[in-house]
């Protein structure tokens, strides 16, 4: 029942989806951190130091996550996608080869004087430090994206005698049509993840009543963000959807539900239950031409359904149409926050309206689901292919026992939930804690500790 | 005359993994020492000593693996299925003993839990490199553009000894690092460490020579016929050197002739098994050429390469240079 495919399809589906969280979170939180870090050197206000300290720790631990959970993706190509790597490798390796040398390097190079160096390099260079892994997580995006997005909507190569996708273009094969739209959404995503992460901990401050100003700057800051970046994400992620309308037809007749051509406007599918067997979504609550006005902008214009589309050449149909519509929803809902807040800071009640408080804690972790959903839609999306129109997934995985691939899955669900499962408790013990408060359990300074001396801690382990 | 692009490319890898090896060997030695350091004043330091430094480290892994795939796809397509279980154990090694990084100053109830995955992340991430080593240098068969093994294929008596003496050899990267960053009764035991670490490295080493010629005919070929076998005298003795070396810095006061020595005796070491693979890059299977990527990949990733890998290492010298000389005992970075 299981074959190496699935089995390796399971495995990346699993390792991605706890990778893609933490990148969403530190390219957003590393923006936040320049400019936290910034507002410190402007205006001299301690606050944003204190706040950027706060939020640092909380860096370093989901940065940490990101790099040892990406290391598992650059291998992953290779141990379960072996066919993939070999035939893709000339155009995706290259790109891959830019993320590294223009952004892991920068990032990792200036994270230790970021995190360790202020006192070290003065305050100055360690500003450029903070800059710089912020940039690097950007480009590292841009990179990654270009990979993925090349995937999608494949263009500017031709294939070798050895099978093998050989670049024609690069200028062409880095903006492939999908890029921009995908690059622009991801990165706003990434923002306005972070922004109500920021948001939720700095409610939750102002809940528990603690540290007025600094709860009250972090809040208002992220208000800010969500106020601004939410109406653009959707702006852009309608724009997105109607290139994916373009490039990938299937994906959007399997993310609106469209089992059928509709020759005179298609209506918006609200909610319903898709039945890939009977081709028909159940107990749908629809639109009439909606969703012809959206994707072509007339109510009358035809709209091809997945019946014009050989049954196995269409993604499965429900998981898309599901994320697809938790991922609107959660953009909607963070744009009734964004504007709940402008409506609160116009009457001056921003700092005080608890059932604002309450809700950006309750959408603080929202973001990541979106994100996912977001992914899911996408990338399964993609189905049945890898390389879209041109290489199948059926056919793109490693000559691997499935018994191997089973045992490494089973260790690496173990290991994620154990040791990112940790970390999340660590994080959320950190946010809990109020900016320039010790460590929890930790009353004192880890190291510097009155207790422990050299004296005493050698006490006893002479060689 | 035309260049050789998959010649340049397979230099270039060459370096990055070497990069790797000697980089990210010192802070996983620092690991696996952990145990024979059971104080936690002592481990508080030895961590801080590569804290700000273990990211770009094992960005070099990435490098490699990265680059491994853009520019000889089908070495990558072959070499990672035939290496699958060792490999997944270094990544799961190296998650462990990357968060611990973080999560051991997040808690004081679970630190032993953390330092736990620390030591036994460091080791199991050498011990499968080790492996993976020495699966390699005994070859891997190709059929048809993929891996024609079985998934258990690595595991013999002979990879077994390179992933032992992998641990031993990164031992002795982190006991010198040791020495040259730490004071007191630290670094006196480093140096204890660092002199059984490298007398095992140096017989391992010797064991590792001795026996791979006999693996391949190939690697016999090379190392005993002319003129190649040049190597199989200048290299030794080159060991030697870098060994008294390190011996005579473990007693003097000069506290990073160890950690130099000991990274000469790492470049020789690879330098060695270049001499073997060359012109295989999956031994004995394929070749550099036959195994390259279309040129169109080489020349775009090459000319970003020429340019970076110099701003790379540039940026990287100052990261080290910021958190130079010995560390403050009572300076934490957390």
């Amino acid at each position: 029942m299981f074959d190496t495919a699935l089995l390796a399809r399971l495995q990346f589906a699993f390792t991605v989806s706890f990778h893609i969280i933490f990148p969403a979170f530190s390219i957003g939180l590393a923006s936040y951190l320049a400019v936290l870090n910034g507002l410190w050197l402007w205006k001299k206000d301690e606050v944003y130091l204190e706040l950027f300290n706060f939020w640092k720790t909380i860096f370093a631990l989901a940065f940490g996550m990101g790099v040892v959970s990406g290391i598992v993706m650059t291998y992953q190509f290779g141990t379960n996608w072996a066919v993939f790597s070999d035939k893709t490798g000339p155009i995706i390796g290259p790109l891959m080869g830019y993320e590294v040398l223009t952004a892991f390097f920068l990032e990792a190079g200036f994270l230790g004087i970021m995190l360790f160096g202020l006192n070290r390099v003065g305050p100055g260079l360690h500003f450029l430090a903070t800059c710089m892994v912020a940039l690097g997580t950007l480009i590292s995006a841009t990179w990654i994206l270009a990979a993925n997005s090349w995937m999608q909507t494949p263009v500017g190569f031709a294939m070798n005698g050895a099978g093998q996708f050989v670049p024609t273009d690069w200028w062409t094969i880095i903006f492939s049509p999908s890029f921009p739209y995908r690059l622009v959404h991801m990165v706003l995503a990434a923002y306005l993840t972070t922004a109500f992460v920021v948001g939720g901990v700095g409610a939750w401050h102002l809940l528990e009543n603690t540290a007025y100003r600094r709860s009250y700057t972090m809040f208002s800051m992220a208000m800010w963000m969500a106020a601004i970046v939410a109406p653009i994400q959707i702006f852009a992620g309608d724009l997105h959807g109607l290139n994916t309308l373009e490039h990938q037809p299937t994906k959007i007749m399997a993310m609106e539900g469209h089992f059928q051509s509709h020759p005179n406007g298609a209506p918006l599918i609200l909610v319903g239950i898709p039945n890939e067997a009977e081709k028909r979504v159940d107990y749908a609550i629809e639109i009439p031409k909606l969703s012809s006005l959206i994707l072509k902008h007339s109510l009358d214009a035809p709209l091809d359904g997945l019946d014009t589309v050989p049954d196995e050449l269409e993604p499965p149909v429900a998981v898309i149409f599901w994320s697809f519509r938790v991922m609107v929803a959660i953009g909607f809902a963070l744009l009734g926050i964004g504007g709940w807040s402008l409506w609160c800071r116009w009457r001056g009640t921003l700092a005080s309206n608890r059932w604002l408080h309450r809700a950006a804690v309750l959408m603080g972790p929202a973001g990541f689901v979106a994100v996912l959903c977001g992914w899911v839609t996408t990338e399964v999306g993609r189905q049945p292919y890898t390389v879209y129109g041109q290489l199948l997934t059926a056919q793109s995985h490693s000559p691997v026992d499935a018994p191997a691939v089973a045992t490494s899955l089973t260790a690496f669900v173990i290991v994620y939930f154990l040791v990112f499962g940790a970390g999340t408790f660590y994080i959320l013990r950190l946010m809990a804690r109020l900016p320039r408060d010790p460590m929890p359990e930790l009353e004192e300074g880890p190291i510097r500790s009155a207790g422990i001396t050299p004296a005493q801690s050698h006490k006893g382990s002479a060689p | 005359m035309t260049i050789d692009l998959p010649f340049i490319w397979a230099a270039i890898i060459a370096f990055a993994v070497l990069a790797y090896v000697v980089l990210d060997g010192f802070d996983l030695g620092v690991g696996i020492l952990f145990p024979f350091f059971p104080e936690k004043h002592d481990r508080d330091v030895m961590m801080n000593s590569v804290s700000p430094v273990w990211d770009g480290n094992e960005t070099w892994l990435v490098l490699g693996g990265g680059g491994l795939m853009a520019v000889f796809p089908l070495a990558y397509a072959t070499i990672l299925p035939a290496l699958y279980m060792p490999l997944i154990a270094m990544l799961l090694g190296l998650i462990f003993r990357g968060v611990a990084f973080e999560y051991r100053w997040r808690t004081r109830r679970a630190e032993f839990l953390w330092d736990g995955a620390f030591a036994g992340g460091s080791m199991v991430a050498t011990f499968a490199q080790g492996i993976a080593l020495g699966a390699l240098v005994q070859g891997i068969p190709v059929e048809n553009r993929t891996y024609a093994g079985g998934w258990w294929d690595w595991l013999t008596p002979f990879s077994i000894a390179t992933g032992v003496a992998l641990l031993v050899g990164y031992a002795l990267l982190g006991s010198t690092w040791l020495v040259m960053k730490t004071t007191g009764d630290l670094a006196a035991r480093a140096r204890v460490h660092a002199l059984r670490a490298a007398i095992g490295t140096l017989v391992a080493m010797g064991v590792f020579s001795l026996w791979t010629p006999f693996l391949e005919p190939a690697y016999l070929n090379r190392w005993f016929g002319w003129p190649t076998a040049i190597f199989s005298v200048i290299v030794p003795l080159l060991v030697l050197g870098c060994f008294l070396l390190l011996l005579r810095g473990l007693r003097s006061e000069h506290d990073s002739q160890p950690f130099l020595a000991a990274l000469g005796l790492f470049i020789l070491g690879f330098a060695g098994i270049g001499i073997s693979f060359y012109p295989y890059i999956v031994p004995t299977s394929l070749t550099i050429w036959e195994a390259a990527a279309p040129e169109e990949s080489l020349v775009f990733l090459l000319v970003g390469t020429i340019v970076l890998v110099p701003i790379i290492l540039t940026y990287t010298a100052y990261a080290y240079w910021v958190f130079r000389g010995k560390m403050d005992p009572e300076e934490g970075y957390h």
